[in-house]
């Protein structure tokens, strides 16, 4: 009997990579699949899975399936691939500092003077008494015409 | 509402540009607000630069902390109907 190639194995590789690579090209558009990534973790879970398979008929019956070589080499690169995104997602993404004495919900923020995006000095307590209209802010203002606060988001850069 | 970050006050200008956000942003080139607030995450910027994990904070009027959220990983940002219900509780709680 011929052997025949081993479709499933080469098809479990490439779900592999693409699952992989979808997540910082696509999935991290959307905040549901951002925040965990399960629709990589499903790609990856169908991926390992036919690489299972492959790898399995391969070593079973290999009078009917080629691949013990290539099955094996792509398995082992399939675990490290893998092994990589998680560590990326699970462990590097989420270690950071514990701003242990960043300030808390009831304290005074410290105040600070910056420059904006045209290089005017700004300085956070006169934000939060603007007249309306200034600072983009909803009802209490509308009612009262003036702000009474500020949102201050900090984030890390734009590149 | 305001934005914050390490980047200088024309990367920023380029980034309200192109994304055509109408809210302020402040540039903390030197670190010295994320230093002051202990928002900084070591060497994690493009060179080894230190810039701010994500942190997201509400004020009110007296400069006191509302609500402040702390993400749990780089890749995990607040959502704007978080922000929203921290802003409605706190007009409910009476300014």
């Amino acid at each position: 009997m011929k052997r025949s190639w081993n479709p499933i194995l080469w098809g479990g590789f490439a779900l592999v990579l693409a699952g992989i690579a979808s997540y910082p090209t696509f999935f991290i558009r959307f905040p549901v699949t951002r925040d965990f990534p399960w629709a990589n973790l499903l790609l990856l879970a169908v991926a390992a899975c036919m690489l299972a398979v492959g790898v399995l008929r391969a070593f079973k019956r290999p009078e009917a399936y080629r691949g013990k070589v290539s099955g094996s080499i792509l398995a082992s690169l399939s675990v490290l691939l893998i092994g990589f995104f998680l560590v990326s997602i699970f462990y590097i993404a989420r270690n950071l500092p514990a701003s242990k004495n960043a300030p808390r919900a009831g304290e005074i923020a410290p105040d600070f003077t910056l420059p904006d995006s045209t290089g005017h000095a700004v300085t956070l307590s006169s934000l939060l008494n603007l007249p309306f209209g200034t600072n983009n802010w909803p009802d209490t203002a509308a009612a009262t015409g003036k702000t009474s606060g500020a949102v201050l988001i900090f984030y890390r850069g734009y590149w | 509402m305001v934005a914050i970050s390490v980047d200088p006050p024309s990367d920023s200008q380029h980034l309200r540009e192109i994304a055509g956000y109408s809210f302020l942003f402040l540039s903390d080139d030197k670190a010295q607000v994320i230093h002051q607030w202990d928002l900084v995450h070591p060497h994690a910027g493009i060179d080894g630069a230190d810039i701010a994990r994500p942190a997201e904070y509400l004020l009110d009027s007296s400069g006191k902390v509302r609500w402040v959220n702390l993400a749990e990983g780089y890749l995990v940002r607040t959502r704007p109907k978080q922000v929203l219900q921290a802003v409605d509780s706190m007009n409910l709680a009476g300014k």
